[in-house]
């Protein structure tokens, strides 16, 4: 393996940040798209140069942009995201029923064998698929028009469809993560969908084991174990080994078990990273040290990681796409903050550099391993 | 009886450099049975050139202005007036630009 490519999206535009093997020394490329709000960009997981960019403004509303050169240049495709039937009500904060209404592409998924092929979580909840690289986007209806879309209510960013799982031992099998509405499984590609939250408990809503409701911020998965997943919500963070049929808290020693993303390592799926936020009021780390928790059984037992991470007066928050894993051996581990820093660890976590310092608030962080 | 008009178009940074256009855009624009120019008729013009802008100005499917960009003639907010009322014929005949501009609002 030659290098990395990391793909960063900002509030203010997207940076594309490189090393070879050694992960030290890096170019920094960007702004791309200045001043646009980059939600996500990711590339194939089969063809590297092939890299998607959900490109978003409060203005002009959604671009995607393609690049088919590993980010040197891109090419705006289709950001027709019309829902493909009548759309109905979900509700409102204040439990009023409120119509579905497009805002913004949150996520990006790349198929995992077809360079062609990804999937799009938006804002109001629903999934789209594009088989042409963009040019055009149909919706997998059944998750919109799930029988409990009328109940669900938006988390504070909105309601987004925001994470996006492959199953590569299971091509027919998706997860998705709903704010607020919890964790959906389709095993047919897309056209159904069911919800896997029991045993999650929010405490947040009338029935806090409820079907639906719950506050995901972020699920992933190691591919050697597809049944196997992790999850950071609101609050807690969860275990599941049945493909999300049940889930247990591991939150263990963590100092606040509240935060947004969650990842697992590339080569010891039972090593675990996520950061500590303080809380649902205070979106920062606690004691204002920025501290990667690292747990190697899986959940339960964390150890924080701090080296080359600011020990003082850190109030930045990281966002539920903002952390990322590379392939290289060892495995490197990337994150990105609102404060505009991306923080790269080249050894599994034990220590940490930032690449860059004072980008616009980072958004979203991929990786990429480059071949 | 329709005719065609050629209208000066500014639009913001943003779109421009989608659209991959410098300063002024102008338009090939039709005018309607009265030989009139309308905004909604502009705005055709301009997502039939540079399809790249449909959805970015107006909803791709009702029409409705995007809350955040204003359109602008001869010194006029036209952002509320009817798609299809007639624009002052300093518009129609490229006097004036027609201004599609993103609102003074956020950081």
């Amino acid at each position: 393996m030659s290098g990395v490519r990391v793909l960063v999206g900002t509030r203010k535009g997207a940076f594309v940040l490189t090393s070879d093997g050694a992960r030290k020394d890096w170019k920094v490329s960007g702004p791309h798209f200045p001043g646009w709000e980059m939600y996500h960009v990711k590339g194939s997981p089969v063809d590297p140069n092939r890299i998607y960019a959900s490109q978003t403004s409060g203005w002009f509303g959604q671009v995607i942009q393609r690049s088919d050169d590993g980010g040197e240049t891109w090419e705006p495709v289709n950001g027709d995201f019309t829902y493909a039937t009548p759309t109905g009500d979900h509700l409102w904060y204040d439990g009023t029923p409120k119509p579905w209404g497009f805002t913004r592409v949150w996520h990006l998924e790349p198929s995992l064998t077809d360079p062609d092929t990804v999937l799009a979580g938006v804002e109001d909840a629903a999934m789209f698929r594009s088989t042409d690289g963009g040019q055009s986007w149909s919706e997998l209806t059944g998750l919109r028009t799930h029988r409990t879309a009328e109940g669900w209510m938006p988390g504070a960013g909105g309601l987004g469809a925001h994470t996006i799982l492959q199953d590569a031992s299971n091509p027919g099998r998706i997860y998705t993560a709903i704010s607020a509405a919890g964790v959906f499984r389709s095993d047919d590609d897309g056209a159904t969908w069911e919800p896997r939250n029991q045993g999650l408990v929010s405490e947040g809503i009338p029935d806090g084991s409820a079907e639906v409701g719950h506050c995901v911020h972020r699920i992933t998965m190691h591919p050697s174990r597809p049944e196997t997943l992790y999850m950071q919500k609101h609050w807690d963070v969860m275990r599941s080994d049945d493909g999300g049929a049940n889930w247990r808290e591991i939150s263990g020693n963590l100092p606040s078990d509240f935060g947004f993303p969650i990842d697992v390592h590339a080569h010891e799926p039972e090593t675990v990273y996520v950061i500590p936020i303080v809380s649902d009021s205070e979106h920062f780390p606690p004691e204002g040290k920025l501290r990667v928790y690292r747990s190697r059984s899986g959940g339960d037992e964390w150890e924080p990681l701090t080296k080359g991470l600011p020990q003082e007066n850190c109030f930045v928050n990281i966002f539920r796409d903002a952390m990322c894993v590379d392939q290289m051996d060892p495995c490197g581990i990337y994150f990105g903050t609102t404060g505009g820093q991306v923080y790269g660890s080249s050894d599994g976590g034990d220590t940490w550099q930032a690449i860059v310092h004072d980008l616009p608030s980072v958004y979203s962080v991929e990786v990429q391993t480059l071949p | 009886m329709t005719s065609a008009h050629t209208v000066r178009v500014v639009i913001p940074l943003h779109l421009r450099r989608l659209a991959q256009v410098d300063g002024e855009v102008q338009l090939e624009v039709a005018g309607n049975e009265a030989g009139e120019v309308t905004q909604r008729a502009i705005l055709d013009a301009l997502e039939s050139k540079y399809p790249v802008l449909e959805g970015l100005t107006r909803d791709r499917v009702t029409k409705r202005r995007r809350p955040l960009v204003r359109f602008f003639a001869c010194s006029e907010d036209l952002s509320n007036e009817d798609p299809d009322a007639p624009l002052p014929s300093a518009v129609a005949d490229g006097t004036e630009p027609y201004l599609v501009v993103g609102s003074m609002a956020g950081g």
